[in-house]
Protein backbone atom coordinates (compact mmCIF):
# COMPACT_ATOMS: atom_id res chain seq x y z
CA UNK A 1 0.00 0.00 0.00
CA UNK A 2 1.27 3.49 -0.86
CA UNK A 3 -0.08 6.91 0.02
CA UNK A 4 0.17 10.05 -2.11
CA UNK A 5 -1.43 13.48 -1.92
CA UNK A 6 -2.97 15.19 -4.90
CA UNK A 7 -3.97 18.83 -4.54
CA UNK A 8 -3.80 18.29 -0.75
CA UNK A 9 -6.19 15.33 -0.89
CA UNK A 10 -4.90 11.92 0.26
CA UNK A 11 -5.07 8.81 -1.91
CA UNK A 12 -4.13 5.21 -1.26
CA UNK A 13 -2.93 2.95 -4.03
CA UNK A 14 -1.28 -0.39 -4.64
CA UNK A 15 2.48 -0.57 -4.78
CA UNK A 16 3.48 -0.52 -8.44
CA UNK A 17 0.52 1.44 -9.79
CA UNK A 18 1.10 4.55 -11.86
CA UNK A 19 -0.03 7.89 -10.47
CA UNK A 20 -2.94 7.73 -12.93
CA UNK A 21 -3.77 4.22 -11.75
CA UNK A 22 -3.88 5.31 -8.09
CA UNK A 23 -6.16 8.25 -8.87
CA UNK A 24 -8.53 6.35 -11.15
CA UNK A 25 -8.65 3.49 -8.65
CA UNK A 26 -9.82 6.03 -6.08
CA UNK A 27 -12.52 7.33 -8.42
CA UNK A 28 -10.76 10.51 -9.47
CA UNK A 29 -10.63 10.81 -13.28
CA UNK A 30 -9.60 14.46 -13.85
CA UNK A 31 -6.59 16.29 -12.42
CA UNK A 32 -5.40 18.83 -14.95
CA UNK A 33 -7.02 22.05 -16.15
CA UNK A 34 -6.68 22.62 -19.90
CA UNK A 35 -7.98 25.40 -22.14
CA UNK A 36 -11.18 23.48 -22.80
CA UNK A 37 -11.79 22.08 -19.31
CA UNK A 38 -10.66 19.32 -16.99
CA UNK A 39 -8.51 16.47 -18.25
CA UNK A 40 -7.19 13.17 -16.94
CA UNK A 41 -5.97 10.12 -18.83
CA UNK A 42 -6.64 9.92 -22.55
CA UNK A 43 -4.02 7.71 -24.26
CA UNK A 44 -2.71 5.93 -21.18
CA UNK A 45 0.64 5.12 -22.80
CA UNK A 46 2.57 8.39 -22.67
CA UNK A 47 1.68 9.79 -26.08
CA UNK A 48 -0.96 12.50 -25.55
CA UNK A 49 0.33 14.40 -22.49
CA UNK A 50 -3.24 15.03 -21.30
CA UNK A 51 -2.43 13.65 -17.85
CA UNK A 52 0.51 15.93 -16.92
CA UNK A 53 1.01 16.68 -13.23
CA UNK A 54 3.63 18.28 -11.02
CA UNK A 55 5.34 15.61 -8.89
CA UNK A 56 7.32 16.72 -5.83
CA UNK A 57 7.80 20.13 -7.42
CA UNK A 58 8.79 18.89 -10.87
CA UNK A 59 6.26 19.89 -13.53
CA UNK A 60 5.35 18.11 -16.74
CA UNK A 61 5.31 14.53 -15.50
CA UNK A 62 3.00 12.08 -17.30
CA UNK A 63 0.81 10.52 -14.62
CA UNK A 64 0.21 7.46 -16.81
CA UNK A 65 3.94 6.74 -17.12
CA UNK A 66 5.28 7.52 -13.65
CA UNK A 67 4.98 4.86 -11.00
CA UNK A 68 3.58 6.35 -7.80
CA UNK A 69 5.97 6.38 -4.83
CA UNK A 70 4.87 6.46 -1.22
CA UNK A 71 4.76 10.09 -0.05
CA UNK A 72 4.61 11.68 -3.50
CA UNK A 73 3.15 15.18 -3.42
CA UNK A 74 1.26 15.86 -6.61
CA UNK A 75 -0.18 19.12 -7.82
CA UNK A 76 -2.56 20.00 -10.60
CA UNK A 77 -1.27 21.87 -13.65
CA UNK A 78 -3.33 24.66 -15.17
CA UNK A 79 -3.14 25.88 -18.73
CA UNK A 80 -5.23 29.00 -19.40
CA UNK B 1 31.79 -8.43 -33.58
CA UNK B 2 28.79 -6.91 -35.33
CA UNK B 3 26.91 -4.37 -33.20
CA UNK B 4 23.13 -4.33 -33.60
CA UNK B 5 20.91 -1.73 -31.92
CA UNK B 6 17.22 -2.52 -31.48
CA UNK B 7 14.84 0.35 -31.00
CA UNK B 8 11.76 -0.85 -29.15
CA UNK B 9 11.14 -3.71 -26.70
CA UNK B 10 7.76 -4.97 -27.91
CA UNK B 11 7.25 -8.26 -29.76
CA UNK B 12 9.15 -7.11 -32.88
CA UNK B 13 12.09 -5.67 -30.97
CA UNK B 14 12.40 -8.64 -28.61
CA UNK B 15 12.32 -11.09 -31.51
CA UNK B 16 14.90 -9.01 -33.37
CA UNK B 17 17.21 -8.95 -30.37
CA UNK B 18 16.89 -12.69 -29.87
CA UNK B 19 17.65 -13.42 -33.53
CA UNK B 20 20.64 -11.09 -33.63
CA UNK B 21 22.03 -12.64 -30.44
CA UNK B 22 21.62 -16.10 -31.94
CA UNK B 23 24.00 -15.04 -34.70
CA UNK B 24 26.54 -13.82 -32.18
CA UNK B 25 25.96 -10.08 -32.54
CA UNK B 26 26.55 -7.59 -29.76
CA UNK B 27 23.00 -6.34 -29.11
CA UNK B 28 21.78 -3.17 -27.41
CA UNK B 29 18.02 -2.83 -26.94
CA UNK B 30 16.39 0.48 -25.99
CA UNK B 31 12.79 0.97 -24.90
CA UNK B 32 11.03 3.94 -23.35
CA UNK B 33 8.73 1.84 -21.18
CA UNK B 34 9.55 1.07 -17.59
CA UNK B 35 9.57 -2.62 -18.49
CA UNK B 36 9.98 -4.68 -21.63
CA UNK B 37 7.09 -6.03 -23.66
CA UNK B 38 5.72 -2.99 -25.44
CA UNK B 39 1.99 -2.44 -25.51
CA UNK B 40 1.17 -6.08 -26.23
CA UNK B 41 2.94 -7.41 -23.13
CA UNK B 42 2.15 -4.46 -20.90
CA UNK B 43 1.73 -5.96 -17.49
CA UNK B 44 2.88 -5.61 -13.93
CA UNK B 45 4.26 -8.61 -12.08
CA UNK B 46 1.94 -8.35 -9.09
CA UNK B 47 -0.98 -6.17 -10.21
CA UNK B 48 -1.95 -7.62 -13.58
CA UNK B 49 -4.81 -10.13 -13.69
CA UNK B 50 -3.28 -13.21 -15.39
CA UNK B 51 -6.43 -13.57 -17.49
CA UNK B 52 -5.42 -10.36 -19.26
CA UNK B 53 -2.02 -11.46 -20.54
CA UNK B 54 -1.58 -13.51 -23.69
CA UNK B 55 1.44 -15.48 -24.78
CA UNK B 56 3.20 -14.86 -21.48
CA UNK B 57 5.45 -17.92 -21.93
CA UNK B 58 6.69 -16.54 -25.24
CA UNK B 59 7.46 -13.23 -23.56
CA UNK B 60 9.38 -14.92 -20.75
CA UNK B 61 11.44 -16.88 -23.28
CA UNK B 62 12.28 -13.76 -25.29
CA UNK B 63 13.15 -11.80 -22.18
CA UNK B 64 15.28 -14.66 -20.96
CA UNK B 65 17.25 -14.63 -24.20
CA UNK B 66 18.26 -11.02 -23.52
CA UNK B 67 20.68 -11.93 -20.76
CA UNK B 68 23.51 -11.57 -23.26
CA UNK B 69 22.30 -8.16 -24.46
CA UNK B 70 22.62 -4.65 -23.10
CA UNK B 71 19.09 -3.49 -22.26
CA UNK B 72 18.05 0.07 -21.48
CA UNK B 73 14.43 0.49 -20.34
CA UNK B 74 12.91 3.81 -19.34
CA UNK B 75 15.05 5.29 -22.11
CA UNK B 76 13.61 7.87 -24.51
CA UNK B 77 15.54 7.98 -27.76
CA UNK B 78 15.45 11.59 -28.89
CA UNK B 79 17.97 11.48 -31.72
CA UNK B 80 18.78 8.84 -34.35
CA UNK B 81 21.37 9.32 -37.10
CA UNK B 82 22.90 7.07 -39.68
CA UNK B 83 26.03 7.61 -41.77
CA UNK B 84 28.84 5.03 -41.84
CA UNK B 85 27.29 3.67 -38.64
CA UNK B 86 24.19 4.28 -36.53
CA UNK B 87 24.08 6.65 -33.54
CA UNK B 88 21.18 6.74 -31.11
CA UNK B 89 20.95 9.22 -28.26
CA UNK B 90 18.61 8.72 -25.32
CA UNK B 91 17.82 9.85 -21.79
CA UNK B 92 17.15 7.10 -19.30
CA UNK B 93 15.57 7.19 -15.87
CA UNK B 94 12.11 7.50 -14.29
CA UNK B 95 9.48 8.85 -16.68
CA UNK B 96 9.88 12.61 -17.14
CA UNK B 97 12.02 12.52 -14.00
CA UNK B 98 14.91 14.74 -12.97
CA UNK B 99 18.55 13.88 -13.62
CA UNK B 100 18.05 11.20 -16.23
CA UNK B 101 21.31 9.87 -17.58
CA UNK B 102 22.40 10.47 -21.14
CA UNK B 103 23.10 7.48 -23.39
CA UNK B 104 24.86 7.33 -26.74
CA UNK B 105 24.67 4.04 -28.64
CA UNK B 106 26.82 3.26 -31.67
CA UNK B 107 25.92 0.33 -33.89
CA UNK B 108 26.66 -1.20 -37.29
CA UNK B 109 22.97 -1.76 -37.94
CA UNK B 110 19.69 -0.85 -36.28
CA UNK B 111 16.28 -2.49 -36.17
CA UNK B 112 13.50 0.06 -35.82
CA UNK B 113 10.66 -1.62 -33.94
CA UNK B 114 8.99 1.42 -32.47
CA UNK B 115 5.46 0.07 -32.88
CA UNK B 116 2.25 2.01 -33.06
CA UNK B 117 -0.16 3.78 -30.78
CA UNK B 118 -3.93 4.08 -30.77
CA UNK B 119 -5.65 6.10 -33.36
CA UNK B 120 -8.78 7.62 -31.84
CA UNK B 121 -10.85 9.80 -34.14
CA UNK B 122 -12.34 12.93 -32.63
CA UNK B 123 -16.00 13.06 -31.57
CA UNK B 124 -17.84 16.08 -30.16
CA UNK B 125 -17.30 15.90 -26.39
CA UNK B 126 -14.22 13.70 -26.58
CA UNK B 127 -12.20 16.03 -24.34
CA UNK B 128 -14.50 15.29 -21.37
CA UNK B 129 -12.88 13.33 -18.52
CA UNK B 130 -14.06 9.75 -18.85
CA UNK B 131 -13.22 9.50 -22.55
CA UNK B 132 -10.06 7.53 -23.17
CA UNK B 133 -8.54 5.65 -26.05
CA UNK B 134 -9.24 1.94 -26.24
CA UNK B 135 -5.53 1.42 -25.62
CA UNK B 136 -5.71 3.48 -22.44
CA UNK B 137 -8.63 1.41 -21.19
CA UNK B 138 -6.58 -1.70 -21.92
CA UNK B 139 -3.38 -0.33 -20.36
CA UNK B 140 -5.16 0.84 -17.20
CA UNK B 141 -6.93 -2.50 -16.84
CA UNK B 142 -3.81 -4.58 -17.44
CA UNK B 143 -1.09 -2.44 -15.91
CA UNK B 144 -2.98 -0.76 -13.05
CA UNK B 145 -5.99 -2.99 -12.45
CA UNK B 146 -8.46 -0.12 -12.73
CA UNK B 147 -11.21 1.11 -15.05
CA UNK B 148 -12.17 4.73 -15.65
CA UNK B 149 -15.93 4.13 -15.42
CA UNK B 150 -18.57 1.78 -14.11
CA UNK B 151 -20.54 1.82 -17.36
CA UNK B 152 -18.29 2.02 -20.42
CA UNK B 153 -19.11 2.20 -24.11
CA UNK B 154 -16.40 0.94 -26.47
CA UNK B 155 -16.52 2.54 -29.92
CA UNK B 156 -14.27 2.45 -32.97
CA UNK B 157 -13.15 -0.23 -35.35
CA UNK B 158 -11.05 -3.35 -35.47
CA UNK B 159 -10.65 -6.59 -33.54
CA UNK B 160 -8.71 -4.80 -30.78
CA UNK B 161 -12.05 -3.55 -29.41
CA UNK B 162 -12.87 -7.12 -28.36
CA UNK B 163 -10.00 -7.73 -25.90
CA UNK B 164 -10.53 -4.18 -24.61
CA UNK B 165 -14.16 -4.97 -23.82
CA UNK B 166 -13.12 -8.22 -22.18
CA UNK B 167 -10.47 -6.47 -20.06
CA UNK B 168 -12.95 -3.82 -18.94
CA UNK B 169 -15.46 -6.49 -17.95
CA UNK B 170 -12.88 -8.53 -16.03
CA UNK B 171 -11.64 -5.40 -14.24
CA UNK B 172 -15.12 -4.50 -13.04
CA UNK B 173 -16.74 -2.15 -15.52
CA UNK B 174 -20.01 -2.97 -17.15
CA UNK B 175 -19.52 -2.70 -20.91
CA UNK B 176 -22.74 -1.27 -22.30
CA UNK B 177 -21.84 -2.08 -25.89
CA UNK B 178 -19.07 -2.46 -28.43
CA UNK B 179 -19.80 -0.27 -31.44
CA UNK B 180 -17.87 -1.27 -34.54
CA UNK B 181 -18.03 1.42 -37.22
CA UNK B 182 -17.66 -0.96 -40.15
CA UNK B 183 -20.89 -2.41 -41.48
CA UNK B 184 -21.72 -6.11 -41.44
CA UNK B 185 -21.19 -6.13 -45.21
CA UNK B 186 -17.65 -4.69 -44.88
CA UNK B 187 -16.82 -7.12 -42.08
CA UNK B 188 -18.04 -10.06 -44.14
CA UNK B 189 -16.10 -8.93 -47.21
CA UNK B 190 -12.95 -8.60 -45.14
CA UNK B 191 -13.13 -11.69 -42.96
CA UNK B 192 -15.21 -14.41 -44.61
CA UNK B 193 -13.37 -15.28 -47.86
CA UNK B 194 -10.62 -17.93 -47.74
CA UNK B 195 -11.07 -18.74 -44.04
CA UNK B 196 -8.16 -21.23 -44.10
CA UNK B 197 -5.74 -18.27 -44.38
CA UNK B 198 -6.81 -17.09 -40.96
CA UNK B 199 -5.47 -20.17 -39.20
CA UNK B 200 -4.97 -19.35 -35.51
CA UNK B 201 -6.39 -15.85 -35.82
CA UNK B 202 -9.93 -17.08 -36.40
CA UNK B 203 -9.81 -19.05 -33.16
CA UNK B 204 -8.60 -15.99 -31.28
CA UNK B 205 -11.45 -13.88 -32.62
CA UNK B 206 -13.99 -16.57 -31.77
CA UNK B 207 -12.64 -16.65 -28.21
CA UNK B 208 -13.18 -12.93 -27.81
CA UNK B 209 -16.67 -13.08 -29.27
CA UNK B 210 -17.44 -15.86 -26.77
CA UNK B 211 -16.09 -13.66 -23.97
CA UNK B 212 -18.41 -10.86 -25.07
CA UNK B 213 -21.34 -13.26 -24.98
CA UNK B 214 -20.33 -14.49 -21.52
CA UNK B 215 -20.32 -10.95 -20.18
CA UNK B 216 -23.54 -10.14 -22.10
CA UNK B 217 -21.82 -7.37 -24.04
CA UNK B 218 -23.65 -6.46 -27.25
CA UNK B 219 -21.49 -6.12 -30.39
CA UNK B 220 -23.02 -3.67 -32.87
CA UNK B 221 -21.42 -3.37 -36.30
CA UNK B 222 -22.26 -0.32 -38.40
CA UNK B 223 -22.60 2.01 -35.43
CA UNK B 224 -20.52 4.48 -33.48
CA UNK B 225 -20.48 6.94 -30.63
CA UNK B 226 -20.95 10.19 -32.56
CA UNK B 227 -21.21 12.54 -29.57
CA UNK B 228 -20.24 12.43 -25.91
CA UNK B 229 -22.44 14.32 -23.46
CA UNK B 230 -21.70 15.76 -20.02
CA UNK B 231 -20.94 18.90 -18.05
CA UNK B 232 -17.61 18.23 -16.38
CA UNK B 233 -17.32 14.51 -17.14
CA UNK B 234 -18.96 11.86 -19.30
CA UNK B 235 -22.64 11.42 -18.46
CA UNK B 236 -23.94 9.81 -21.66
CA UNK B 237 -23.10 9.15 -25.29
CA UNK B 238 -25.07 9.42 -28.52
CA UNK B 239 -24.77 6.33 -30.69
CA UNK B 240 -25.85 6.34 -34.34
CA UNK B 241 -25.98 3.81 -37.15
CA UNK B 242 -23.43 4.42 -39.90
CA UNK B 243 -23.51 3.87 -43.63
CA UNK B 244 -20.69 2.10 -45.48
CA UNK B 245 -18.63 5.31 -45.55
CA UNK B 246 -19.09 5.71 -41.76
CA UNK B 247 -21.53 8.63 -42.20
CA UNK B 248 -24.15 8.74 -39.41
CA UNK B 249 -27.60 7.83 -40.74
CA UNK B 250 -30.02 10.63 -39.76
CA UNK B 251 -32.76 9.58 -37.37
CA UNK B 252 -30.85 6.64 -35.88
CA UNK B 253 -29.30 8.52 -32.96
CA UNK B 254 -30.02 7.30 -29.46
CA UNK B 255 -28.67 8.44 -26.13
CA UNK B 256 -27.11 5.89 -23.81
CA UNK B 257 -26.25 6.61 -20.18
CA UNK B 258 -22.61 5.82 -19.35
CA UNK B 259 -19.70 7.31 -17.42
CA UNK B 260 -16.84 6.29 -19.69
CA UNK B 261 -16.21 5.96 -23.41
CA UNK B 262 -13.24 4.11 -24.93
CA UNK B 263 -12.42 5.11 -28.51
CA UNK B 264 -10.16 3.17 -30.87
CA UNK B 265 -10.14 3.38 -34.66
CA UNK B 266 -7.01 1.36 -35.28
CA UNK B 267 -3.37 2.24 -34.83
CA UNK B 268 -0.88 4.70 -36.19
CA UNK B 269 2.80 3.81 -36.54
CA UNK B 270 5.49 5.68 -34.61
CA UNK B 271 7.61 6.82 -37.53
CA UNK B 272 9.78 9.50 -35.93
CA UNK B 273 12.94 7.41 -35.60
CA UNK B 274 12.55 5.81 -39.03
CA UNK B 275 12.08 9.22 -40.64
CA UNK B 276 15.08 10.58 -38.80
CA UNK B 277 17.13 7.63 -40.06
CA UNK B 278 16.16 8.56 -43.60
CA UNK B 279 13.90 5.57 -44.29
CA UNK B 280 11.60 5.81 -47.29
CA UNK B 281 7.91 5.78 -46.42
CA UNK B 282 5.08 4.20 -48.40
CA UNK B 283 1.41 5.11 -48.38
CA UNK B 284 -0.62 8.26 -48.33
CA UNK B 285 -1.62 10.65 -45.61
CA UNK B 286 -3.21 8.81 -42.73
CA UNK B 287 -1.64 5.44 -43.59
CA UNK B 288 2.11 5.85 -43.97
CA UNK B 289 4.48 3.03 -43.11
CA UNK B 290 8.20 2.33 -43.36
CA UNK B 291 8.98 0.69 -46.70
CA UNK B 292 10.83 -2.61 -46.30
CA UNK B 293 11.98 -5.33 -48.71
CA UNK B 294 11.75 -9.08 -48.12
CA UNK B 295 14.73 -8.84 -45.77
CA UNK B 296 12.96 -6.18 -43.65
CA UNK B 297 15.62 -3.78 -44.93
CA UNK B 298 14.59 -0.14 -45.36
CA UNK B 299 15.86 2.25 -48.02
CA UNK B 300 18.98 2.65 -45.87
CA UNK B 301 21.03 -0.57 -45.91
CA UNK B 302 22.01 -0.19 -42.23
CA UNK B 303 18.44 0.27 -41.10
CA UNK B 304 15.90 -2.54 -40.72
CA UNK B 305 12.29 -2.17 -39.63
CA UNK B 306 9.84 -4.66 -38.14
CA UNK B 307 6.40 -4.75 -36.60
CA UNK B 308 3.68 -2.11 -36.71
CA UNK B 309 5.92 0.57 -38.24
CA UNK B 310 5.83 -1.46 -41.47
CA UNK B 311 2.07 -2.13 -41.41
CA UNK B 312 -0.57 -2.94 -38.80
CA UNK B 313 -0.57 -6.73 -38.45
CA UNK B 314 -0.57 -7.59 -34.76
CA UNK B 315 1.86 -9.34 -32.44
CA UNK B 316 2.39 -12.53 -34.50
CA UNK B 317 3.39 -10.52 -37.55
CA UNK B 318 5.66 -8.36 -35.39
CA UNK B 319 7.38 -11.41 -33.89
CA UNK B 320 8.04 -12.90 -37.34
CA UNK B 321 9.26 -9.65 -38.88
CA UNK B 322 11.43 -8.94 -35.87
CA UNK B 323 13.08 -12.35 -36.11
CA UNK B 324 13.87 -11.77 -39.80
CA UNK B 325 15.09 -8.19 -39.26
CA UNK B 326 17.33 -9.09 -36.33
CA UNK B 327 18.82 -12.05 -38.18
CA UNK B 328 19.63 -9.98 -41.28
CA UNK B 329 20.86 -7.02 -39.23
CA UNK B 330 23.36 -9.35 -37.56
CA UNK B 331 24.68 -10.40 -40.96
CA UNK B 332 22.56 -13.52 -41.53
CA UNK B 333 21.16 -14.65 -44.85
CA UNK B 334 17.49 -14.71 -45.82
CA UNK B 335 18.11 -18.20 -47.25
CA UNK B 336 19.14 -19.57 -43.86
CA UNK B 337 16.87 -22.47 -42.91
CA UNK B 338 16.39 -20.95 -39.45
CA UNK B 339 14.21 -18.25 -41.05
CA UNK B 340 11.80 -20.70 -42.67
CA UNK B 341 9.31 -20.46 -39.79
CA UNK B 342 9.27 -16.67 -39.48
CA UNK B 343 9.02 -16.26 -43.27
CA UNK B 344 5.94 -18.52 -43.37
CA UNK B 345 4.29 -16.65 -40.49
CA UNK B 346 5.07 -13.31 -42.15
CA UNK B 347 3.43 -14.44 -45.39
CA UNK B 348 0.30 -15.51 -43.54
CA UNK B 349 0.17 -12.39 -41.40
CA UNK B 350 0.47 -10.07 -44.38
CA UNK B 351 -2.77 -11.60 -45.66
CA UNK B 352 -4.26 -10.98 -42.22
CA UNK B 353 -3.18 -7.32 -42.28
CA UNK B 354 -4.80 -6.84 -45.67
CA UNK B 355 -8.07 -8.28 -44.34
CA UNK B 356 -7.86 -6.05 -41.29
CA UNK B 357 -7.63 -2.99 -43.50
CA UNK B 358 -10.43 -4.16 -45.80
CA UNK B 359 -12.79 -4.94 -42.93
CA UNK B 360 -11.98 -2.15 -40.49
CA UNK B 361 -10.00 0.56 -42.30
CA UNK B 362 -11.12 4.11 -41.58
CA UNK B 363 -13.72 5.41 -44.06
CA UNK B 364 -13.81 9.10 -44.85
CA UNK B 365 -17.42 9.76 -43.81
CA UNK B 366 -16.46 9.91 -40.12
CA UNK B 367 -15.84 13.67 -40.42
CA UNK B 368 -19.63 14.06 -40.72
CA UNK B 369 -19.97 13.43 -36.99
CA UNK B 370 -17.93 16.55 -36.20
CA UNK B 371 -19.40 20.02 -35.67
CA UNK B 372 -17.57 23.13 -36.84
CA UNK B 373 -16.53 23.83 -33.25
CA UNK B 374 -15.52 20.27 -32.30
CA UNK B 375 -12.04 20.29 -30.79
CA UNK B 376 -9.74 18.22 -33.00
CA UNK B 377 -6.32 19.11 -31.57
CA UNK B 378 -6.74 18.32 -27.89
CA UNK B 379 -3.50 19.98 -26.74
CA UNK B 380 -4.18 23.38 -28.26
CA UNK B 381 -7.98 23.27 -28.32
CA UNK B 382 -8.16 23.76 -32.09
CA UNK B 383 -11.60 23.29 -33.66
CA UNK B 384 -12.39 21.59 -36.95
CA UNK B 385 -13.37 24.89 -38.58
CA UNK B 386 -10.01 26.52 -37.80
CA UNK B 387 -8.22 23.62 -39.51
CA UNK B 388 -10.48 23.85 -42.56
CA UNK B 389 -9.93 27.57 -42.85
CA UNK B 390 -6.18 27.21 -43.20
CA UNK B 391 -6.15 23.86 -44.98
CA UNK B 392 -4.99 25.32 -48.31
CA UNK B 393 -1.76 26.55 -46.75
CA UNK B 394 1.32 24.32 -46.67
CA UNK B 395 1.45 22.09 -43.59
CA UNK B 396 3.84 24.27 -41.62
CA UNK B 397 1.83 27.44 -42.30
CA UNK B 398 -1.40 25.63 -41.43
CA UNK B 399 0.06 24.55 -38.10
CA UNK B 400 1.34 28.02 -37.28
CA UNK B 401 -1.95 29.67 -38.27
CA UNK B 402 -4.25 27.26 -36.44
CA UNK B 403 -1.83 25.90 -33.79
CA UNK B 404 -3.07 22.37 -34.59
CA UNK B 405 -0.39 19.86 -33.67
CA UNK B 406 1.83 22.38 -31.88
CA UNK B 407 1.04 21.28 -28.32
CA UNK B 408 2.90 18.84 -26.08
CA UNK B 409 1.93 15.74 -28.08
CA UNK B 410 3.15 17.34 -31.32
CA UNK B 411 0.21 16.06 -33.33
CA UNK B 412 0.59 12.44 -32.28
CA UNK B 413 -3.04 12.39 -31.14
CA UNK B 414 -4.71 14.58 -33.77
CA UNK B 415 -2.43 14.13 -36.79
CA UNK B 416 -4.55 11.65 -38.70
CA UNK B 417 -7.75 13.65 -38.12
CA UNK B 418 -6.14 16.97 -39.05
CA UNK B 419 -4.77 15.53 -42.27
CA UNK B 420 -8.14 14.05 -43.24
CA UNK B 421 -9.97 17.31 -42.48
CA UNK B 422 -7.40 19.24 -44.55
CA UNK B 423 -7.70 16.80 -47.45
CA UNK B 424 -11.50 16.96 -47.45
CA UNK B 425 -11.32 20.76 -47.44
CA UNK B 426 -9.22 20.60 -50.62
CA UNK B 427 -5.79 20.96 -49.00
CA UNK B 428 -2.75 18.74 -49.47
CA UNK B 429 -1.55 17.56 -46.09
CA UNK B 430 1.98 16.25 -45.79
CA UNK B 431 3.45 14.25 -42.94
CA UNK B 432 2.70 15.21 -39.37
CA UNK B 433 5.34 12.80 -38.14
CA UNK B 434 8.54 14.65 -39.01
CA UNK B 435 9.72 15.65 -35.55
CA UNK B 436 13.35 16.75 -35.22
CA UNK B 437 13.38 15.76 -31.54
CA UNK B 438 12.02 12.23 -31.51
CA UNK B 439 10.66 12.13 -27.96
CA UNK B 440 9.64 14.84 -25.51
CA UNK B 441 12.66 15.77 -23.39
CA UNK B 442 13.40 18.66 -21.06
CA UNK B 443 15.24 21.71 -22.34
CA UNK B 444 17.75 21.35 -19.52
CA UNK B 445 18.54 17.83 -20.67
CA UNK B 446 19.10 19.05 -24.20
CA UNK B 447 21.25 21.93 -22.98
CA UNK B 448 23.37 19.44 -21.02
CA UNK B 449 24.31 17.84 -24.35
CA UNK B 450 25.97 20.93 -25.80
CA UNK B 451 29.46 19.88 -24.75
CA UNK B 452 29.33 16.63 -26.74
Amino acid sequence: MIRITVDDERFEGRDGQTIAGVLIGAGRIAWRTAQTGERGVFCGIGVCHDCLVTVNGLSGVRACQRAASDGDVIEREVRA
Amino acid sequence: MRRVAVLGGGPAGLAAAQAALALGAEVTLVDEGAGLGGQFWRHHDTITDPRLTHGRARFDRLRGALEQATVHTGASVWSADVAASVTLRAFAGSADGPSRRSLAIEADAVVVATGAHDLALPVPGWTLPGVTTAGAAQALAKRDGVTVGRRTIVSGSGPFLLPVAQSLALTGSQVVGVHEASTVRALAAGWLPRPWQLAGKAGELVEYVAALARHRIPYRPGSAVVRVLGESRVEAAVVASLDAAWRPIPGTEREIVCDAVALGHGFTPRLEAALSLGCAIVGEHGARFVAVDDEQRTSNPLVFAAGEVTGIGGADAALAEGAIAGFLAAGGSIDDSRLRGPLAVRRRMRAFAARLERAHGIRQGWTDWLDDDTVVCRCEGVAKQAIEQSSHAPMRAMKLASRAGLGPCQGRTCGHAVEEIMAQAGGRPSGFDRRPILAPIRLGELAGQSGD
